[in-house]
């Protein structure tokens, strides 16, 4: 029995890798021993089981998205922390090579498709049915299934860290190093199962918002008469739904290859890896634009607020939203110039890549023209939203010089690159991302997050960025290649990485000030009681906040543009408080534990499929069967609150 | 659940006088299917034509059965408000044959190299 | 009437109230946004095969000297394929033309017209993959052989599971009759039916036809 214990404890919870696995596993365990602990001493699992893990409403999943957006930037943070310090000094031996190869493929994958795409759809579900006057999203119940396809593959991909092994290939897992024959442990399949489940939940999520956003705006709002936030997550979810199967299939096929033996990407037998690379990229570029635009909608709304201007331009940008929307699906094989395409193919590709940024500079321009002589409040989504223009305009740039195919083929995979996409993902997204949660956080929460602290957040993160990301640039240059785990003394290269490393660990401060902010605001944090907190200009800033869960208690008819802010300035406010006579019961879906349950029977699924436990993976996959049949079944799913509840509401928010 | 809000009476609701559909549309859609697919076969199992002009004409082909599925089966010019379902129908299409093309186009690559 | 009206627009933003005069699947605003839902669904899964077939058609020569399509494609066997399922597209047109004429029992009938169809489709496929894999050609044999197996086997089960689908479909309208929300499954079920038949057509006309003469 012990000899069977340790071959367990070998073989699946890696005990011999070392002293990093048993601290991560102790951790682990008391993490999770605090919060069961912490739930049961408070009695909270019924409420934890009634308000959040059944909840269909937007509003809560939209929180819980961005929980686990913010737990997921800490994971892939400290990923990155690590390979900078491994890298500090030529000649390292903090990590190995194999330990190396795991943390920048956990890095990249999770800060993608684990912070990235939370974060955005974090955003949309807060945000978006509020903006359009809606009381919920198309279809709440594909919401919180979403949703726990996302958190379940992200669990998926996590618990690899500690069981069975992380994925090692990178976060592009390109073929044939993530075949079977040359990547045979389970860390590849946790990759592989990990993104195809919380795909399938990504596709549900673009088919929601869009058909919510065509169908469920509030009388009167007519496509152009819609918020700008609004219109880049329609943007984002035209690409979604478009890009997301791509990634369905090269994952499958890959999965096929490395679990039944196929022969798609192998190099025997008439397999061809590049065909993995065609099909992750016609998904994976989309997928860059798919986290940004939503980031470009956020600027949008807070420029004009910040500026207290009607945003400049916005049939252009608009125009520009759609056309980055369809001209993003045509410009994939730029990631593989040099893969040896005729130049007619990289011709056409590297003009079709210079083409998506024009639409882009269309905005930049815009947004400055909307600050030009407007009156700035230098609040904290504004600075954020500052220091992405110049940020993203030389990342754009870099962006254009990796789109000379002659000339990417210097450049290809080298450092030039990672500093390129990580200006305009972290310059990008992380910035919008981080100025719509503090733009909308009061509107979550009802309190703002401190400014101070927020400031001193912003300082070290933007500090950090250029100092940890300039020097890459030139060690590019230089020949450094990416995805080295270490360099000898003589290239050259330490001073600028041990500089860069600096930056890295600058940019952590800065997180740690986030962190900070959010506990410390908890407590002493501004409460926002009019709703209103930042004169705000759209829909969402009518509401009380938090707000109450059936949103609005009549939904209001809109005749313009940024309506909120036509009623303040012709003093209409009163016209948008709910009257007595006119609430009507409200309609509303039902909670279910059946999405969370579905979410869990995935990961069984999942488990199975990495191990190759067969039986296991029937079970799971039988189980969402039989999950989705008994939805099928299910009529009674709806019930009414009634005018006298609403009535009650309102009137304790002082607004009846 | 999305329209929260309509009344009790509509959930399941009455049925109303309706005219009666005949099926002539879908009597004809479904010969147009037949005849399509038979003239596919003729051609291509006849050896009528050549590679490339074949391949075409069967493609073609293949187009129109998918104008007859829509218009006569899958009702597509119905519906409910502005028709989004087409227009994501129409890019959805566009994109199909977008990257099924350039991905061969793309992938050509490989005959050089040999 | 006027209390209605107001609860709808409240409700769903723009007016649309249950109108007799469009069909029962889109009298109720809220399956009416489930019928939009379902239209783009297809448009991703639509893409999905796009993907399929674009790998299949970069793989199809890569044969590693084992079977060719021509050597293995036969011929009757996929002309009854393609004509069931053409079959099968129509009767479960003409399921949704008898619930637009309110005919319950019409609809259960040529929903299991449209089951049995589609089950002989399967079988036919599962035969067909089954011989082949008895003369060796099998998944893990090519390239070719791979990208064949899983763009048809994809399609095969994704008509698998309409016809698990269509049956609990059919079950309800048997159970609960003809009321806007069933109209509506009905309706969706058949689009979901006929677009698998259009992939079934480019998948004779690429993998087949293409495959036999090329």
């Amino acid at each position: 029995m012990p000899d069977a214990l340790r071959q367990f404890a070998d073989t699946y919870l890696m005990w011999q890798e070392g002293p990093m696995i048993w601290i991560s596993d102790v951790l682990i365990l008391l993490t999770s021993i605090g919060i069961v602990a912490t739930l049961t001493y408070f009695k909270k699992w019924k409420w934890l089981w009634r308000e959040w893990l059944t909840t269909v409403d937007h509003k809560k999943i939209g929180i819980m998205y961005l929980i686990a957006a913010l737990l997921m930037m800490f994971r892939g943070g400290a990923d990155g922390l690590l390979m900078r310090t491994q890298l500090a000094a030529p000649g390292m031996h903090f990590l190995d090579a194999e330990h190396y190869d795991q943390i920048f493929t956990t890095h990249g994958t999770i800060m993608i498709l684990f912070m990235a795409m939370p974060f955005i759809f974090a955003l949309f579900n807060i945000v978006v049915p509020l903006q359009i006057g809606a009381r919920d999203v198309a279809f709440p119940y594909l919401n919180a299934i979403s949703f726990w396809l996302f958190f379940f593959g992200a669990l998926l991909l996590n618990i690899s860290f500690v069981f069975g092994g992380s994925p090692d290939a990178g976060w592009t897992s390109y073929p044939p190093l993530s075949e079977l024959g040359f990547d045979n442990g389970p860390g590849e399949n946790f990759y592989l199962l990990a993104l195809q489940i919380s795909g399938i939940g990504s596709i549900a999520t673009g088919i929601n918002f869009l058909v919510t956003i065509l169908r469920m705006r509030a009388p009167g709002m007519t496509l152009m008469k819609m918020p700008l936030f609004t219109w880049s997550v329609l943007s984002a979810c035209i690409m979604i739904i478009f890009a997301f199967p791509a990634l369905t299939v090269a994952l499958a096929l890959l999965m096929l290859d490395r679990i039944v033996g196929t022969h798609f990407f192998t190099i025997l037998q008439g397999g061809n890896p590049m065909m993995f690379i065609n099909l992750f990229w016609i998904w994976g570029h989309p997928e860059v634009y798919i986290v940004v635009v939503p980031a470009f909608g956020v600027f949008s709304e807070v420029v004009a607020t910040f500026a207290r201007k009607r945003i400049f331009g916005y049939t252009s940008m608009v125009a520009a939203l759609l056309s980055i929307s369809v001209i993003s699906y045509f410009v994939w094989a730029h990631h593989f110039f040099t893969m040896g395409a005729g130049a007619d193919v990289n011709t056409f590709f590297a003009v079709a890549t210079m083409a998506v940024g024009i639409p882009t500079g269309v905005k930049v321009f815009n947004w400055l023209f909307t600050m030009y002589r407007g009156r700035i409040r230098m609040t904290l989504p504004m600075l954020w939203t500052i220091a992405f223009v110049p940020c993203f305009v030389i990342g754009g740039a870099t962006g254009v010089m990796l789109a000379v195919a002659p000339a990417d083929y210097q450049y290809h995979n080298s450092y030039f690159l990672i500093a390129h996409f990580h200006q305009v993902l972290i310059g990008g997204v992380v910035f919008g991302m981080l100025a719509g949660m503090y733009y909308w956080w009061p509107k979550m929460f009802g309190f703002k997050l401190d400014e101070r602290l927020g400031r001193w957040a912003f300082w070290f993160f933007n500090i950090g960025f250029y100092v940890c990301f300039m020097p890459q640039y030139a060690l590019g240059f230089m020949g450094m290649q990416r995805r080295m785990y270490t360099y000898p003394a003589d290239m050259g290269w330490g001073t600028l990485n041990f500089v860069s490393t600096i930056g890295a660990y600058l940019m952590g401060i800065g997180f740690i000030f986030i962190v900070a902010q959010v506990l410390y605001s908890i407590k002493y944090g501004e409460r926002d009681l009019t709703g209103d907190p930042w004169d705000g200009r759209t829909l969402e800033w009518s509401l009380p906040s938090p707000v109450p869960h059936y949103n609005f208690a009549v939904i209001p008819t809109v005749t313009s543009r940024d309506y909120w802010w036509t009623l303040k300035e012709e003093g209409r406010t009163d016209e948008i408080k709910p009257k007595p006579e006119d609430i009507q019961p409200i309609h509303m879906p039902k909670n279910s534990g059946r999405p969370f349950l579905m979410g869990v029977l995935f990961f069984v699924a999942g488990l199975g499929f990495v191990f190759n436990w067969h039986v296991l993976a029937v079970l799971g996959l039988l189980g969402v069967v039989v999950t989705m049949l008994r939805r099928s079944f299910e009529y009674d799913d709806e019930y009414y609150i009634q005018p006298e509840e609403i009535q009650h509401v309102e009137s304790a928010l002082g607004r009846l | 659940m999305a329209a929260h809000g309509h009344a009790e009476q509509h959930h399941g609701g009455p049925v109303a006088a309706h005219e009666h559909h005949g099926a002539g549309k879908y009597i004809v859609g479904y010969i147009a299917s037949l005849v399509l697919t038979a003239i596919a076969f003729w051609l291509a199992l006849g050896h009528h034509m050549a590679g490339g002009p074949l391949a075409l004409t069967l493609l073609i082909l293949g187009g129109l059965q998918i104008v007859v599925q829509l218009f006569f089966f899958m009702h597509v010019t119905e519906g409910d408000g502005p028709p989004f379902h087409s227009v994501g129908l129409l890019l959805g299409l566009i994109f199909t044959f977008a990257i099924a093309l350039m991905s061969i186009w793309i992938m050509s690559f490989h005959y050089q190299v040999q | 009437m006027a209390v209605v009206e107001k609860a709808l627009r409240d409700a769903h933003g723009h007016l649309s109230g249950a109108d007799p005069a469009k069909p029962l699947e889109y009298q109720d605003p809220n399956q009416s946004l489930r019928i939009l839902g379902f239209w783009l669904f297809l448009a991703t899964d639509m893409l999905l095969f796009g993907c399929l077939f674009a790998t299949y058609l970069v793989l199809r020569t890569h044969t590693d000297g084992g079977p060719t399509a021509h050597e293995l494609f036969d011929i009757p066997g996929f002309t009854a394929e393609t004509f069931i399922l053409l079959t099968s597209s129509f009767t479960g047109g003409l399921a949704t033309l008898a619930m637009r004429n309110r005919n319950r029992k019409q609809v259960l009938a040529w929903l299991t017209v449209t089951i049995l169809l589609g089950l002989a489709f399967v079988g036919l496929e599962a035969q067909e993959f089954y011989k082949d894999v008895l003369e060796g050609a099998t998944m893990q044999r090519s390239a070719f052989l791979s990208a064949f197996f899983t763009l048809v086997g994809t399609h095969g089960s994704h008509v698998s599971l309409g016809i698990v689908w269509m049956f609990s479909i059919l079950l309800q309208v048997a159970k609960r009759g003809l009321t806007q929300v069933t109209a509506r499954k009905v309706f969706i079920v058949n689009l979901y039916w006929h677009f698998l038949d259009v992939v079934w057509v480019f998948i004779f006309t690429v993998v087949y036809l293409f495959g036999v003469v090329m």
